[in-house]
């Protein structure tokens, strides 16, 4: 192959009067950018930032910089651009990228703040009244109905359908098998099912050793239909068709053979090695009277016990898509923004396609509400929710409850280098390497998991304390307790929320 | 909405399902089953949807009189299912294991993302037949059909065995376009015919001559469908057939830019 004459993004720099030579730098590296001669050797080209390094050396010997390195500075034709085109000058192949997208669109989460009683109507103090957090997901019914018998005591007469109890609201996203690591699958399933919140299979199946955790799983159904059989159906407390995924909307997934290892291959039921396609549609999904005649399928199959849910990436139309999914008889409609992340995607299509989640999420509360079906589903949001702060905003919008998938990846040790779909994460996370999945030790990921739950909850009362409420319920869908901060009238409109002032 | 008529004679649990939705019919055949129900004869079927969805038991056998609906057998594990006339779309949807066998034709998207057990259906089958299939060592799912079929066969399969005996009634092809379209995996054997024609396959598919392994495969297989439509084996076994598989089990290796 001919040398690539792109230039390095990073620069490894190790000081030579702090280095000791031991080697856990080179060790550590999986991308190739640590060599050894009689000392340390960067490959600059080759470094990602992932920070492996940086956190092995017990020197604090390595540092790594933006390269310095100059481009003739154009506004239109930036640095990335450039570096694209080079690369697929070179390759003719499509760009590929993981995690979600890293362009600078405007966060309204960072445009919307937060009221706080004053005065008048006085807060309430968390550490001294107890807060409800608990949130059911699932179908409401539209009215409850009673009857007395003879003694004159009543009974609930409405027939409830199933509803998943969550300790508080958040999930964990869908992320496959295969996309990360058994121990990073393990870790996720174990601190739902500790915290009493709910992680996501994705739509690589579940390892057996897992299915102990499997009430506190969303068994997802995705195109390739890899891993699903009746006793995964079974295991799992929701069941979730996947139409779409924010960072790729309209495309299929595709796992590559090398990532097809034995213990993969069980769980997906396909040979090793082969690929692993999911096409962009369920092909047999073409209508909405087709998405009702699987969820009910799914719903047939597992006796009308657990609540399905029908996830799609946030696109122009998703108001009306939503209501036609509720209409379907979905009991969750999760919908995924264009900022949520992914183990592998097109960089273009990343980048380019669909909504941010805020948008969408407002837009499907509200229709859903004018429509008279809000009771009918739950609503997930999904798609970088990067603090407890954009959680509250997202519950206020209308949210059941968040997803998190970066966040939590963070929490295991992720630093969002973004070459997920390399399979060579040096933090044991997006690879199936054993020597590198070795690293991620599940016990202490679970503990991580369940620290940062535990510490954006405790953020979360606080935040229902100012607000003078005691219950998550009198946040949820509430966006008088919002305001707009620099954004436009149409903007705050589509958000349902007024200006700071207003 | 009147509730099914259950039955036992002997062994065998009839079910009347005039004018029945199929909630309750389904709801009917999960109780029967708990209660230690093996033998099914559903009568006066008329288009009920999701038959035999979900259940599990290979000694569980259902007769069914009439045409079934949508995904009959889907994410079945185990059971016989046996039609006595034609059936609708998406039978064996994500099949796990059992039997089915259709007297009649069947419709679309039949066997999708099917992984083990049988369907055999007699007559014509429709679009996208045996889409996304796939294998798993010993698990191996197959798809016969005894007339033609629509556009879409094979497409994306990864792996399994479907197998077109391609017996007209008419003056038609005997199978549609694309192929095998991102075929990736199993093989697909159809009659010898001049509708196989290079520009309707999909780019990721060749036709090849059968091997000493493929006749074994089709010996097998051809004996128990035709024992169970009490077709003449030899006959049917006679005929030329030749094989469709992928040239790559990774068609889609070079698209990207790492
Ligand atoms: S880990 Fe630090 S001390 Fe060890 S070789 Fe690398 S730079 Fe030097
Ligand atoms: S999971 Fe691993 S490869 Fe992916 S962004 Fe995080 S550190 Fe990088």
């Amino acid at each position: 192959m001919v040398k690539s004459t792109i230039p390095p993004m990073f620069q490894v720099v190790v000081d030579k009067e702090k280095c000791r030579k031991c080697k856990r730098c080179v060790m550590s590296c999986s991308y190739g950018a640590l060599g050894f001669t009689d000392r340390v050797v960067p490959d600059d080209k080759n470094c990602v930032a992932c920070h492996r390094c940086v956190a092995m050396c017990p020197e604090n010997a390595i540092m790594i910089n933006e390269s310095p390195l100059a481009y003739r500075p154009h506004a239109s034709w930036t640095v990335e651009h450039r570096q694209g085109i080079l690369k697929q000058a070179e390759t003719g192949g499509m760009l590929l990228t993981g995690m979600g997208n890293d362009k600078p669109y405007k966060i309204f989460w960072d445009h919307l703040v937060i009221d706080a009683c004053q005065v008048t109507n006085p807060s309430i103090d968390p550490l001294r009244e107890p807060m409800e957090l608990r949130t059911y997901l699932g179908s409401k019914p539209d009215k409850l109905e009673f009857e007395t018998d003879k003694n004159g005591q009543p009974s609930l007469k409405t027939q409830l359908t199933p509803n998943i109890l969550l300790e508080t609201p958040i999930v964990f996203a869908a992320m496959s098998f295969g996309s990360i690591s058994l121990n990073a699958h393990r870790a996720l399933a174990r601190a739902a099912y500790e915290s009493g919140i709910l992680m996501n299979t994705g739509e690589g199946g579940l390892h057996k050793d897992l299915y102990k955790y499997g009430e506190r799983a969303i068994v997802q159904v995705a195109s390739g239909r890899f891993g699903v059989h009746q006793e995964y159906l079974n295991q799992g407390s929701v069941i979730e068709i996947k139409v779409g995924q924010g960072a790729k909307p309209g495309i299929g997934g595709h796992l590559p053979g090398e990532k097809i290892n034995s213990e993969v291959s069980q769980t997906r039921m396909i040979p090793i090695g082969s690929d692993a396609l999911s096409p962009a549609p369920h092909h047999d999904i073409y209508s909405i009277e087709d998405l009702r005649q699987l969820i009910y399928a799914l719903k047939e199959a597992t006796n009308y016990q657990k609540p399905v849910s029908v996830k799609v990436s946030a696109v122009h139309n998703i108001a009306a898509i939503a209501s036609g999914i509720v209409r379907a008889g979905a009991d969750i409609v999760t919908i995924d923004g264009f900022r949520g992340g992914t183990g592998a995607a097109p960089t273009i299509i990343r980048d380019n396609v669909g909504i941010p989640i805020e948008m969408a999420l407002a837009a499907v509360d509200d229709r859903l509400r004018k429509e008279g079906i809000r009771n009918q589903a739950s609503i997930i949001a999904a798609g970088s929710i990067r603090s407890s702060g954009d959680w509250v905003k997202a519950l206020a919008l209308g949210a059941d409850a968040v997803v998190i998938g970066t966040a939590a990846l963070i929490a295991m040790g992720c630093r969002v280098c973004q070459k997920c779909y390399m399979g060579k994460c040096t933090w044991g996370i997006a690879t199936q390497n054993p020597q590198l999945t070795a690293r991620l030790n599940p016990e202490v990921a679970t503990e991580r998991l369940k620290n940062l739950i535990r510490a954006w909850s405790l953020e979360l009362k606080e935040i229902l304390g100012l607000l003078g409420v005691n219950s998550i319920e009198s946040l949820r869908g509430n966006r008088e307790r919002l305001r707009a901060i620099g954004l436009t009238d149409s903007e705050a409109n589509i958000l349902g929320v007024k200006h700071a002032g207003e | 909405m009147p509730a099914s008529k259950t039955k036992k004679t002997g062994k065998t649990i009839t079910i009347d399902a005039k004018g029945v939705y199929y909630r309750e019919l389904n709801h009917s055949i999960r109780t029967a089953l708990k209660a230690g129900g093996k033998e099914f004869h559903l009568k006066n079927i008329n288009g009920q949807r999701y038959i035999g969805d979900g259940l599990v038991g290979r000694d569980v056998r259902i007769t069914i009189d009439g045409v079934p609906g949508n995904d009959l057998g889907a994410f079945m594990d185990g059971p016989t299912i046996v039609v006595n006339s034609n059936a609708q779309d998406g039978i064996s949807n994500t099949m796990n294991d059992g039997k089915i066998i259709i007297h009649g034709d069947a419709g679309d998207v039949l066997g999708y993302g099917m992984r083990g057990g049988k369907l055999f259906v007699r007559g014509d089958v429709g679009y996208r037949v045996g889409i996304h299939m796939k294998e798993f060592k010993a698990k191996i799912p197959v798809i016969i059909a005894g007339g033609v079929a629509g556009d879409f066969l094979g497409e994306y399969m990864a792996g399994g065995i479907l197998i077109l005996l391609g017996e007209k009634k008419k003056n038609e092809m005997m199978v549609g376009d694309y192929l095998g379209t991102g075929m990736h995996g199993g093989v697909i054997y159809l009659k010898y015919s001049d509708d196989i024609k290079e520009d309707r396959l999909g780019k990721e598919v060749a036709v090849m001559e059968l091997d000493d392994a493929d006749n074994k495969v089709l010996d097998k297989l051809l004996k128990e469908y035709c024992q169970d439509f009490r077709m003449d084996y030899d006959k049917t076994r006679q005929q030329r057939f030749v094989k469709l598989k992928p040239v790559s089990h990774r068609p889609y290796g070079k698209l990207y830019a790492y």
